[in-house]
């Protein structure tokens, strides 16, 4: 009988192999439908009217104009008077219309009244920000810093910190809705498809067996889409409204404004090591601002524990607009301002940082081994000790190349997911799970995960995912998916398989237990001529199909990764400009299930790390509280001219494979920033303490570097 | 300075496949500085507080000798993959706005809906254009071609095959415009560099990161073109 371990390595024919995403020919030749794409008959477009302050309380809100408006079939609020809203571009009320132009014509023409209230909208610093803004969160100590910076040899101080920046998915979130009688259907740009339900029963006032979520492709996510939203809510009550269905997605402004921020965190850093590089004391204050509610607290420093060390961070409540979870919440930033202190720390020593960070190694705990042997695997095929100089030495000319690297880690872990394997009596085999694929190729490793369990090639299998009638499984965040559902479906296929040896063991030795699923066939384990062709093993089943259950389970997935990134810049001294021209990832995930889809995560990870480096930031303007630049051609993203060479390579065999699965999502997205700060340090001798590292940034530390010499 | 930053329409000299008239902004060109030539040239020392402060992203007005249509509804008739389609819309109503909601031809896709991003990017003519920034009545009279002209139904174009084998596509939303984009691109370049590839798409955005796959992508493809397999 089939067990419910991964395969041995000589054993896997699908498994860590590298096979194109089964999507790929639909998304490929545009004939993917997105919650986007979809046209229902009779279907209505909706607008929203905004909020243009950042803080105000709304007293008139008046539809009557809007609602005479031509093509407009029902309106209703988001909003109510009396309400303050907190940050620009609040949703005050919605339209649906005939056509687009007279939704948007529609909703202009609602009149909103407000009570405008003094906002923040600044980066600002918690002295700056003042009492009323500030929230000390916490204050961890271990050890002692302060007498230990006293004996160190080497203490750097510094700040450094990343701002808020924000999603920017391509399908911008949100969703159509259509009634019959009172059943919804909802084809919803989403993380989550199993729990949306639950959010617009209660809303609609309906039982949630009555909510049909279904999103078979969605245009990224990164963390923005869990939930309905309050665009889905008045999305269906104006399909209800109306008796039609409703597609209202929002509009790029409203997107960047409202649709997904990652809070800023800043952190002035004080921190030492001994003369032989040993790290000894830690001391860090960090703020930052995640809009008017507070983020996740920083824990600093990231991944090295020295045996002294104090934080403390403080949240800014401001009126920057509502962030969201963003791809591994916290890391990046707390990655940067570690690892950039630290690179400074090695600097002053003075140290390659190479050899710093491999020094300390062991202050990473757990995963130090991992770690030891991706610093050194990066490094070669970064070719570091060749390439690296000490920071500020210079060549002539105004082209200056530099170095840096980075670790990160992240848990990963697997949700609660459920699977159905069903295999039909004509040798068919489908597996349904109520989960998503955003992109990461979740799909295809359902594929394979049955596939190879089942003994047949990938085509035979047939995946049933977003929707949310097939058996529940978990949001797709955290880098739990793939833990999740390659466990659910492994599990379900075995048992699916085991019910079909049953069935057919009386024609093959009457043994089950002795029977296995390999290469299209049933055979006798050993005994290559007893075996029946997959197709008509099943016909054994004559009418009724097998289906069988899986559901997560802790025994074939496992937690915490380790990764190492290195990234090689050049600078122009003269305009400021920031070249990647070299990254390197060795990233640890356990056991890969497609080489292909993890790689193209990685690669995928390195981009978006790459525009957050160097171009992203949500701008605010203090004098009207809102976003300067919530569109495309100033939310800048990286181009394909701008990636320089992308070299990954993920760690496999034994002691990585035998962890089980682990997801990939998030960890190579944690410290590209890190490495490109720091490699800038090294090219130009000077850091650039924030990000983005814009040529302006760049200037302005070369002049006050210049100052200072 | 990224290459794309100064291409942001399309017509810049790293993507030729682009069609001058993709904007009616475009087809009278006016003398003195353009909003477009000026944000070309202005590079990375204009800030995007500085553009906002001084107006420079505010609408300008379309040809001022335009014929007048509307502003009610009239009937228009696009060439779209061979066929013709007839719609009645308002005027103001873009060329994706018509692909997508009046025809429901849903591959091209919008997501910055002013040109830059080359989500929407269909062919008027064999040329790339950005379909949110031309009005569907500009489009009559002329060849357009979506990505689903570029392929039956099952079948996979050159391109399209070699975007599945690269990986070059993860949420996929922006793929359909890299893909029509390659079409152009190879079109003209049927023999690119690496290095011709690397400048010639800076007029599309993937937020997902899938550029590592399209740049693979689009090589192969120019090989299997040639190789006479398109
Ligand atoms: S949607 Fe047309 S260029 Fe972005
Ligand atoms: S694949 Fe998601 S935006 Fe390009």
């Amino acid at each position: 009988m089939a067990d419910y371990k991964w395969p041995a390595a000589e054993n896997r024919s699908l498994i860590g192999k590298r096979i194109s995403r089964l999507d790929g020919p639909l998304k490929s030749s545009g004939r993917a439908k997105y919650s986007f794409d979809v046209n229902r008959p009779g279907m209505l477009y909706g607008k929203m009217i905004l909020s243009p302050y950042a803080h105000a309380k709304v007293t008139k809100i008046d539809t009557t104009a809007a609602e005479k408006m031509p093509g407009v079939k029902a309106v209703t609020l988001i909003w109510e008077v009396g309400k303050e809203v907190q940050w620009a571009g609040q949703e005050i009320a919605a339209v649906a219309a005939e056509t687009e132009d007279q939704a948007r014509d529609a909703a202009r023409a609602i009149k909103v009244e407000y009570e405008v209230l003094p906002h923040l909208v600044t980066d600002a610093t918690p002295q700056q920000a003042g009492a009323d803004h500030s929230k000390q969160l916490s204050e961890q100590k271990t050890g002692d810093p302060d007498p230990a910076f006293a004996q160190a040899a080497a203490t750097i101080e510094g700040t450094y910190g990343s701002p808020v920046i924000t999603h920017c998915c391509l399908e911008s979130h949100g969703q159509v809705t259509e009634w019959q009688g009172d059943q919804l259907t909802v084809w919803a740009s989403t993380q989550a498809v199993s729990n949306l339900a639950g959010e617009y029963a209660p809303a609609m006032e309906i039982p949630a067996g009555n909510v049909h979520i279904i999103t078979p492709v969605m245009g990224g996510g990164f963390g923005s889409k869990f939930n309905s939203d309050v665009w889905g809510f008045a999305c269906a009550r104006l399909s209800k409204k109306s008796g039609r269905a409703v597609k209202m997605l929002l509009e790029r402004d409203h997107e960047l404004m409202v649709a997904g921020a990652r809070p800023s965190i800043y952190a002035k850093v004080k921190v030492a090591a001994k003369a032989d590089g040993t790290l000894v004391a830690w001391k860090s204050e960090s703020w930052g601002t995640a809009g008017p509610g507070s983020a996740g607290n920083p824990t600093l420093p990231y991944v090295f524990r020295p045996e002294n060390r104090s934080s403390r961070h403080t949240a800014i409540s401001t009126n920057i607009g509502p962030a969201r979870a963003w791809r591994a919440p916290n890391h990046p930033q707390m990655a940067l301002i570690t690892m950039s202190a630290l690179e400074d720390l090695a600097a002053a020593v003075p140290m390659d940082p190479l050899d710093f960070f491999l020094k300390n190694i062991e202050l990473t705990g757990t995963l130090a081994k991992v770690y030891k042997e991706e610093l050194l695997k990066a490094a070669e095929l970064m070719d570091w000790k060749k390439k690296w100089h000490p920071r500020g030495q210079m060549v002539a000319g105004p082209i200056q190349r530099g170095l840096g690297l980075s670790l990160h880690t992240w848990g990963g872990g697997g949700h609660q997911s459920n699977c159905n394997c069903t295999i039909h009596p004509d040798g068919s085999v489908e597996v349904s799970l109520g989960s998503q694929d955003l992109g990461t190729g979740a799909r295809t490793v359902i594929g394979i995960v049955a596939a190879e369990t089942l003994g047949l090639p990938l085509e035979a299998v047939k995946v049933n995912i977003g929707d949310n009638h097939y058996p529940a499984s978990g949001a797709s965040g955290g880098s739990t998916t793939v833990g999740g559902v390659s466990s659910s479906t492994r599990r379900a296929a075995n048992n699916a398989l085991n019910e079909l040896l049953a069935k057919v063991a009386p024609s093959l030795g009457g043994d089950a237990e002795q029977l296995e699923a390999v290469g299209g066939v049933i055979r006798v384990k050993g005994d290559t001529s007893k075996f029946l062709p997959w197709k008509q093993a099943c016909a054994k089943l004559a009418s009724t199909p097998i289906t069988a259950a899986g559901q997560t389970s802790k025994d074939l997935i496992s937690s915490g990764v380790g990764g190492v990134q290195m990234a090689e810049v050049s600078v122009d001294m003269e305009t400021g400009v920031v070249r990647v021209e070299k990254m390197v990832a060795a990233q640890d995930c356990g056991l890969v299930i497609n080489l292909k889809t993890a790689e193209s995560q990685v690669y995928g990870a390195f981009i978006m790390g790459i525009t957050y480096a160097l171009h992203e930031e949500k701008i605010m303007d203090q004098q009207t509280g809102r976003c300067l630049n919530a569109d495309m051609e100033f939310y800048k993203l990286a181009g394909l001219g701008d990636i320089g060479e992308l070299v990954v390579h993920m760690m496999t065999g034994p002691g990585y494979d035998d962890r089980g699965v682990i997801g990939l999502g998030e960890p190579p997205v944690i410290s590209p920033g890190a490495v490109i700060s720091n490699a800038v340090a090294n090219a130009i001798g000077v850091r650039v303490p924030t990000l983005p590292i814009t040529p302006s940034k760049v200037l302005a530390a070369l002049e006050s570097k210049g100052a200072k010499a | 300075m990224s290459d794309h930053r100064s291409n942001g329409s399309g017509n810049g000299p790293g993507n030729p496949g682009k069609a001058d008239n993709a904007n009616p902004e475009n087809a009278k060109p006016e003398k003195g500085v353009s909003r477009r030539s000026f944000i070309k040239g202005a590079g990375v020392a204009v800030s995007a507080v500085t553009m906002l402060r001084e107006g420079l992203l505010s609408p300008t007005a379309a040809a001022a000798d335009a014929k007048v249509a509307g502003p009610g509804a009239i009937a228009m008739t696009l060439k779209i993959n061979g066929q013709a389609h007839k719609i009645t819309a308002e005027p103001r109503l873009t060329l994706l706005d018509a692909l997508r909601n009046n025809l429901d031809i849903t591959g091209a896709k919008k997501v910055c809906d002013r040109a830059t991003c080359g989500a929407c990017t269909v062919l008027m003519d064999g040329k790339a254009i950005y379909a949110c920034t031309l009005l569907a009545i500009d489009a009559q009279g002329h060849d357009l071609q979506t990505i689903e002209g570029l392929s039956a139904e099952g079948a996979l174009h050159p391109i399209e095959a070699a975007f599945v084998d690269h990986d070059a596509q993860q949420c996929g939303f922006c793929t359909p415009g890299f893909v029509m984009a390659a079409k152009s691109f190879l079109d003209a370049h049927p023999q690119p560099t690496r290095e011709q590839v690397t400048k010639g798409f800076g007029g599309n955005f993937c937020r997902c990161g899938t550029y590592v796959g399209v740049r693979e992508a689009v090589l192969d493809a120019a090989g299997r073109m040639r190789g006479g397999r398109a």
